[in-house]
């Protein structure tokens, strides 16, 4: 009600001042660098021709005052900047913010050129980490560095294999956003890492809820969007080289990129990277077969001029993860026995071999894309791209099986996105697009392994509007729809007995196609329809305080892991089974962000609500023995969930001393059961100190501590299984404790730096040490944690050269 | 309900041609796939030693995970030592795979625990060569049995577990011996 009348009121100001046809009309607006949406401080605004100009505060901010109704010139300057003007016919006050091409210091005074994703230009609740931080992480994975935001956890298989967790949810409820292609690589497994390099992106931003509606309706947790470095409209060469090694896993990567720009708008680029770690050490052990091999290359070639453009580009990850060899057991004994041993039933030296149980995956993405600039209406752009994912899991197996894959699926995916971006209605922005999708999944029947999921194929259609509306200087409302519609037609053997003790003989008779054996082929056939939209409003105050509220509700058709999986996890020692019963998931999620900064104290403030209609959850029900013993059941359910939380940030510089401090709380709950969700990220702390000293080479050192509590909000999924006492043979019943999760940890991490610069080249150094007092810990993210403790110290030194 | 159909039609149309350039492999029926080291059966041959007719203990479960398994556990004689010896069959393949083969090929890797509930009046020695290593396998054994009894009598096949753990060589299963259980079939024994 209040903002209501803010509303009003400036309705009513801007109404009077455009009546009033004197010389009191202001400019103002705000100067932004393109390449990472930060403000530009100290940039020229200027009315040419006129004795009137000012520059911009920190925040980016100018206001130029008394001008009178007319036509005018503005020229906006920076010193490092091509300077860039805007004519205008002036009968009110106007807002007009500038983009400029702000060189970045450490590409050597290249100017780039490419949108990046603006986080300022919607009320999307989000966070960007930026070319500088990303290359701390170099060495490690993408959900490493996302971590670094406040809200953003990861779920962990081992050390190596890491999924972002936003705002409480992932695997299939976040996106992946590479270079503008939504990423299909298996993201339903809970072990399945995001196929990226992050040596190839230079800037992420996280978008917290479903209000990125361009990438999808169905991010029911978020959107991650990776964006790599744009190439130049110069003559330029830049190229950067990052070599990392490490003393935990006694390896290390190298990650170089290079970029040939032309001032006609022609570019190539290169971009590539190797690492090879061994084993990981864990305080008191070594982590038996964790080590990791990955190649990454992409390349690209464009032309991109002012008004038009095509490019295309090519990407390859590929990388071979060791799983710890203690985390492959047999039946609930063996996950009982593992959980009372407390410490890795295999042990044994460091080693760089990487043994089964192992996952090997290749993933590949061709893009083309091309677009238009056309007059009076907007840019047009056509976007294509190929994408395939072969993921082989080799398994312990009997036999002389070890070389063949117990999984080895091939995903490919065709995506056709057409968008038209049309600015030219005053002070809107808006964006209208369709995206078509063909899927096919291929399950190789040379394992001699069951497929865990069928081949399929899958086509899907999307729609969608957005538009952002400038209302006033201070107000900014954006609001988004979009409809998808997903068919998937499966073909998939079942073991007779199991088709119909889930009594799909029943349910679905028409799905019956033949029997072989034991086993029944039928053909599940689904369509999903798929609403989503967004709406949201953001205040500027007058100090410059930043409010945004957000409304958003994403669809998410169930997964082919929820639809079909049926088989046994090792790892986990459980048989899960899909649901063909299972609906569209429906969120409901409101967001606010509150940030700004007073003098030298920055925060942001981000506290959420979800409310998400049929959630699917996987749960134990029953236990099942077999000839190999018994196994708890997990099947999907669907019921209401309530997930709330707030994520903090904040920062205090003084003097050379930074403060930065993060935290973030989620409670997520089944509300039909009443109980809580599993792997919500327990409450957890960051808090960094650090000093730096630009006069010594830019000398800086950093102490990071971290605490991440005990999560004592989690569902008691332990059961109760009759196991037999190898000393009297008798059978006793056991409740395995697979729900009770690990004591709160503290970590303490340490990063210092020095850059030299030679002429046209700069090199820095970087110390980093994580877990510097060898802390001994357990993480309930990591489903591994009842096998082994997480890794110890580990020192790594980066040396990163650009030329 | 039209438009989707539209819908539908036109992202189907539009799709087409891309689609049947990459997934060609996709039109026919999938492949069944019959898992290969799955262990369908498993046999306990006893035979009194001295003479008579071979007793046989049978667990098997055709129809994969997750069905009502036949077991049939058939009464011993009191104070009598059998010689036994454990098979493990794949039963989907035709003729039966004997996976006993191939447990003795990787000897080294794999281990055969007996256990034997206290109230049953049972004792089963490892016989039998010995692997390279010098430890036993456990294929075959004999059984000692005591006075009329009942009771549990659990058969372990125990992958990659440690055999030098205290015990193993004597038969017991104790949490050192770690290992994956590829094996854990119980029978309900009767002495009489």
């Amino acid at each position: 009600m209040y903002q209501k009348s803010i509303l009003l009121c400036l309705f009513i100001f801007f109404s009077v001042v455009t009546q009033a046809q004197d010389c009191e009309l202001t400019i103002s607006g705000k100067v932004i660098d393109i390449h990472d949406n930060s403000f530009l401080f100290g940039a020229v605004v200027q009315l040419v021709g006129l004795d009137k100009g000012v520059y911009t505060d920190k925040n980016g901010f100018y206001k130029i005052e008394g001008i009178c109704e007319s036509e005018v010139q503005l020229k906006v300057s920076h010193p490092s900047c091509e300077p860039e003007t805007k004519s205008i016919y002036l009968k009110e006050n106007r807002q007009i913010h500038f983009k400029l091409e702000h060189h970045l210091e450490e590409l050597n005074e290249v100017l780039l050129k490419g949108k990046l994703y603006n986080n300022e230009s919607n009320s999307s609740i989000s966070n960007q980490i930026k070319t500088q931080k990303l290359e701390k992480f170099s060495n490690a994975s993408l959900g490493d560095a996302l971590k670094s935001i406040s809200g953003v956890s990861s779920l962990n298989t081992g050390n190596s294999i890491v999924k972002p967790i936003i705002q409480g949810l992932h695997s299939s409820r976040v996106l992946v956003i590479n270079d503008n292609v939504r990423l299909h690589d298996q993201q339903w497994g809970v072990d399945h890492a995001p196929n990226v390099d992050i040596n190839s992106a230079a800037n992420i931003t996280v978008i917290k809820g479903a209000s990125a509606l361009k990438y999808g309706g169905d991010a029911i947790g978020g959107t991650i969007v990776i964006e790599p470095q744009k190439a130049p409209i110069k003559d330029t060469i830049m190229g950067k080289t990052i070599l990392n090694g490490s003393s935990n896993g006694r390896g290390g990567n190298i990650s170089t990129s290079f970029i040939k720009a032309k001032s006609s708008g022609f570019n190539y680029r290169f971009q590539g990277s190797l690492k090879r770690l061994g084993d990981l050490e864990a305080p008191d052990y070594q982590l038996t077969n964790t080590g990791q091999r990955e190649n990454n290359i992409s390349l690209g070639i464009g032309l991109n001029k002012i008004d038009y453009g095509i490019d295309f580009s090519y990407r390859l990850t590929n990388s071979e993860i060791g799983i710890l060899r203690a985390s492959h057991i047999g039946n609930a004994r063996d996950l009982v026995n593992s959980i009372n041993r407390q410490e890795p039933f295999f042990i044994e030296d460091f080693s760089y071999t990487i043994d089964n149980p192992k996952q090997e995956v290749t993933h590949q993405i061709y893009k083309l894309e091309t677009f238009k600039k056309i007059k009076n209406l907007g840019e047009l752009s056509l976007q294509y791209s190929f994408q395939q994912n072969n993921r082989l899991e080799f398994d312990i197996r009997r036999g002389g099986r070890g070389d063949t894959p117990a999984m080895d699926m091939d995903l490919k995916t065709h995506t056709l996105l057409t968008q038209l971006e049309w600015t030219s209605l005053e002070g809107f922005d808006s964006n209208f697009g369709l995206e078509f999708n063909a899927q096919n999944n291929f399950a190789n029947p040379n394992t001699g392994v069951r497929r865990l999921i069928p081949d399929y194929n899958m086509y899907t259609a999307g729609i969608f509007a957005t538009t952002a509306y400038d209302v006033s200087e201070r107000w900014f409302l954006d609001a988004g729809v979009r409809y998808d519609f997903n068919t998937i037609d499966a073909d998939k053997f079942y073991i007779t007995s199991r088709w119909e003790n889930l009594g799909y003989d029943q349910l679905f008779p028409e799905f019956e196609i033949g029997e072989d054996g034991n086993q029944i082929l039928t053909n599940p056939q689904f369509d999903y329809h798929n609403l989503s939209a967004t709406v949201g409003a953001t205040y500027t105050f007058k100090n410059d305080f930043k409010l945004i509220g957000n409304l958003s509700s994403g669809s998410r058709a169930p997964n082919p892991s929820e639809l079909f999986s049926d088989g046994l996890h090792h790892s986990i020692s459980s048989i899960e089974l899909g649901d063909l019963q299972l609906d569209s998931e429906q969120s409901f999620k409101a967001g606010v962000g509150f940030q700004g900064v007073v003098e030298k104290f920055g925060f942001n403030i981000q506290p959420y609500i979800n409310y998400i209609e049929d959630f699917i959850v996987l749960e134990p029900n029953g236990i099942e023995t077999t000839i190999r013993g018994a196994f708890p059941v997990y099947e999907y359910r669907q019921t209401n969930a309530r997930l709330y939380g707030i994520d903090v940030s904040a920062n205090y510089s003084f003097n050379n001393f930074e403060f930065l401090s993060n935290f973030a709380y989620v409670n997520g709950r089944d509300v039909e059961q009443n109980e809580a969700l599993i792997n919500m990220p327990p409450f957890n702390v960051s808090n960094t100190v650090t000093y730096s000293k630009k006069e010594w080479n830019n000398f800086y050192v950093s102490l990071n501590s971290q605490l991440v509590t005990q999560q004592n909000e989690f569902p008691d999924n332990n059961f109760r299984t009759n196991i037999v006492n190898t000393t009297t043979g008798q059978f006793e019943e056991v409740e395995v404790d697979v729900s009770s999760t690990p004591e709160a940890y503290h970590l303490l991490n340490f990063s210092s730096g020095l850059d030299f610069d030679f002429n046209k080249t700069k090199l820095s150094i970087n110390v980093m040490i994580n877990n510097v007092l060898n802390t001994n810990y357990r993480d309930y993210l990591n489903r591994l944690r009842f096998y082994a403790d997480e890794v110890g110290t580990n020192v790594m030194l980066q040396l990163k050269l650009n030329y | 309900m039209k438009t989707m159909k539209t819908i539908k039609l036109l992202s189907l149309g539009l799709l087409a041609t891309l689609v049947f350039s990459a997934c060609s492999d996709d039109d026919d029926a999938p492949q069944v796939i019959n898992e290969e080291e799955v262990i369908t059966t498993l046999n306990l041959f006893l035979t009194p030693e001295g003479g008579g007719e071979i007793i046989t203990f049978t667990y098997k479960d055709l129809d994969g995970d997750g069905s009502n398994p036949e077991i049939t556990s058939p009464a011993l004689s009191a104070n009598t030592t059998y010689t036994g010896r454990v098979q493990f069959l794949n039963e989907l393949e035709d003729p039966a795979e004997d996976i006993t083969v191939e447990v003795l090929e990787e000897d080294d890797e794999h281990q055969v625990f007996y256990v034997v509930e206290d109230s049953l009046n049972a004792t089963p020695t490892y016989t039998g060569a010995l692997d390279n290593d010098g430890n036993p396998v456990g294929v075959e054994f004999s059984l000692a049995i005591g006075d009329a009894s009942q009771g549990n009598f659990t058969v372990f096949l125990i992958h990659e577990g440690d055999k030098n753990a205290p015990g193993a060589s004597e038969g017991n299963l104790s949490p050192q011996v770690g290992g994956e259980t590829d094996i854990e079939v119980t029978f309900n024994v009767t002495v009489e």
